[in-house]
């Protein structure tokens, strides 16, 4: 077990550090001129001083060879250190960790959410024993992976707070205004669980081991949970895992809609301004995410699934 | 932005578990023919009036791109203030927004741009993903290891995140959003491209192929290709629809086309200035996205169970 873990860690570092490299190549290699982008970035007319440009280029190391730059960014990325926004002048990092709470707070609330509405929806759809009703709960995860994330979050923002007046429409306050964003970022993703859930339900449902409880005079409901749901909630525990990233990327358009502060609109203003640093800073954190919930989830499945033996270098012994 | 995880067998866990096994359709549907048969093929569609809808609307947009005078003879750009702010009506369709110009026209005309940017998405995504897992599956060895070991880094950053660092990078438009949308969605052709090369390879005829002294090309072209090209082409119109989605949430954050083009998800953004007055602003563009993408969805959802059945 041991070695499994270390070995996993050594492959999300590996990860962490080829998605830092792809954001660099993309980031500080690919426009023509990041300087003079950056340098018209915090004002409003285009005049930029060539001396700004020179001091900027010697700043940010754009003077030196790619490689000698590459491996200066990456040590100090390493520490934790993306270098200062462009537009504001604050570390990167302290910007990042500024806006974080919100935004954690609002995926938190959004997976519960779309675990709970997307599950439930699941099991139900698998459970009823009536065509219509069951085709009708089949037949709402496609659409929801299919309407758009933002004008999902209007109609509700329409409908809730303009209409009806009970969730406030715009800003961070508390709980009620946290209502609406996280059911407007849980529609695709409880939609996608839902999916997944439902298929291997029904494929759980098949097995000679249902067969089995059911003639030991097991009920329905237990046996639909107990025994179904458990070893179907695999493949959907992966795609959570999944999912968690998408999460904290929808943040950007669910709090650009709601207007609330948080990491997405860090992002969306950063990129607006083309503010290079503060976008990398975001996406080395959104693969960190990545790579994490993915860590976790690897090392849950043994525990939900204990004929799952974790072969690391040696096979462990099943025989 | 959103992937369907279920359709897409390249999907599978990237760690121990993989899924139960994918179980067919919950209504396994009445087997269709083989070939292209006329009758046959409108019969399929007559017994599902879902698929039927999906393709007319599918045509619908498709013309509207093309052809927007067949829809509307209003201008896109240009309104008459004194009719501003007018709510749905026989006049006007979609209603008219705060500088009097009509919506539906606006929405018509904007097809065109939406399609462009998710065409383009999608054909970045199936050329630069389809040549990499062909590579990646064909030659194998450590060929095969440090491209798939790239696919998973491009997987690890979130879709949207990676469109954005790219359009960070290349700047504004619909084209460049296109590209930036089509580059993070390279991952899943690779994997499926490469998934389907390598059961191909093993096959019987390939080898037949092989020890006959046909050249390595020739094998790829003639035999790999055209029978590994199926699920690459089911995934891209499932990805049609995922392009549309990305695509339009990029431009609602103002990367797309600049303001006065009608492009879909600019519509919506600034319709939502006036969300509190105007609800048909919003609403109805964004009505025209979900039905595009619903339609697109469903049309792939047909073709990847006819794909599945004809194997």
């Amino acid at each position: 077990m041991r070695g499994y873990v270390l070995k996993r860690l050594a492959q999300a570092v590996g990860v962490l550090w080829a998605a830092y490299t792809v954001s660099f190549l993309v980031l500080d290699y690919l426009p023509g001129d990041p300087v003079t982008a950056m340098a018209g970035a915090g004002m409003d007319s285009g005049q930029v001083d060539p001396r700004q440009i020179a001091a900027l280029r010697h700043e940010y190391g754009f003077d030196k060879p790619v490689l000698a730059q590459y491996a200066e960014y990456l040590g100090r990325a390493v520490r934790g250190d993306f270098g200062n926004a462009v537009t504001t002048g604050r570390p990167v990092s302290s910007t990042l960790a500024d806006a974080l709470p919100q935004t954690l707070q609002l995926t938190a609330t959004a997976l519960l959410f779309a675990v709970v509405l997307g599950g439930g929806l699941a099991v139900a759809a698998t459970y009823t024993r009536r065509r219509r009703l069951r085709q009708l709960l089949l037949s709402l995860p496609p659409l929801g992976v299919s309407v758009p994330t933002f004008w999902v979050g209007l109609l509700l923002v329409e409908a809730f707070s303009f209409r009806l007046r009970w969730f406030p429409a715009f800003g961070n306050d508390g709980p009620r205004g946290l209502v609406l964003p996280a059911l407007t970022l849980a529609v695709p993703t409880g939609a996608q669980l839902a999916q997944v859930l439902a298929k291997s339900l029904l494929t759980a449902l098949d097995q000679a081991y249902v067969e089995t409880a059911r003639a030991k005079g097991a009920g329905r409901w237990r046996v639909h949970l107990r025994h179904a749901l458990r070893n179907a909630s695999l493949p959907a525990l992966t795609v959570v895992g999944l999912l968690v990233g998408q999460l904290i990327a929808g943040s950007v358009v669910v709090e650009t809609v709601f207007s609330r502060d948080g990491l997405g609109r860090v992002t969306a203003a950063a990129v607006t301004a083309q503010d290079i640093p503060v976008v990398q800073g975001v996406v080395a954190f959104g693969a960190l995410v990545f790579v994490t919930t993915n860590l976790v989830v690897d090392l849950i499945y043994p525990l939900l699934d204990p004929r799952i033996v974790v072969a690391s270098g040696r096979r462990a012994g099943v025989a | 932005m959103s992937r369907s995880f279920v359709e897409d067998p390249a999907e599978a866990a990237p760690g121990l578990a993989r899924p139960v096994g994918a179980s067919p359709d919950p209504a396994p549907d009445p087997a269709p023919g083989r070939r292209v048969d006329v009758r046959r093929t409108l019969r399929f569609l007559v017994l599902r009036p879902g698929l039927l809808l999906s393709v007319v609307v599918l045509v619908l947009v498709a013309a509207a791109s093309f052809r927007p005078g067949l829809f509307t003879s209003r201008d896109p750009l240009k309104g008459v203030p004194t009719q501003n702010f007018r709510g749905p009506s026989g006049a006007h369709w979609f209603g008219t927004d705060e500088l009097g110009r009509d919506v539906f026209a606006r929405v018509v005309h904007g097809a065109q741009l939406s399609l462009k940017a998710t065409l383009i998405a999608v054909l970045v995504a199936f050329v630069v993903g389809g040549l990499l897992g062909v590579v990646a599956g064909f030659v194998g060895r450590w060929v095969d290891d440090v491209l798939m070991r790239f696919v998973d880094v491009l997987l690890s950053i979130p879709a949207l995140f990676l469109s954005l660092a790219l359009v960070t990078a290349l700047g504004y438009g619909t084209v460049k959003v296109a590209v930036a949308v089509g580059i993070a969605s390279v991952a899943s052709f690779a994997r499926v491209a490469r998934a389907e090369v390598l059961r191909v390879r093993q096959a019987v005829f390939v080898e037949a192929a092989r020890s006959c002294g046909s050249r390595w090309y020739s094998v790829l072209g003639r035999h790999v290709l055209p029978n590994a090209a199926g699920p690459v082409i089911v995934l891209a119109t499932l990805d049609l629809g995922a392009s549309i989605l990305a695509v339009s949430a990029l431009s609602f954050l103002g990367y797309g086309a600049p303001p006065p083009a009608p492009e879909w998800g600019t519509l919506i953004s600034e319709g939502r200035n006036y969300l509190a007055n105007a609800w048909w602003l919003t609403a109805l563009p964004g009505l025209a996205i979900a039905a595009t993408v619903l339609a697109t969805n469903r049309v792939a959802r047909a073709l990847d169970g006819e794909w599945s059945r004809q194997r």
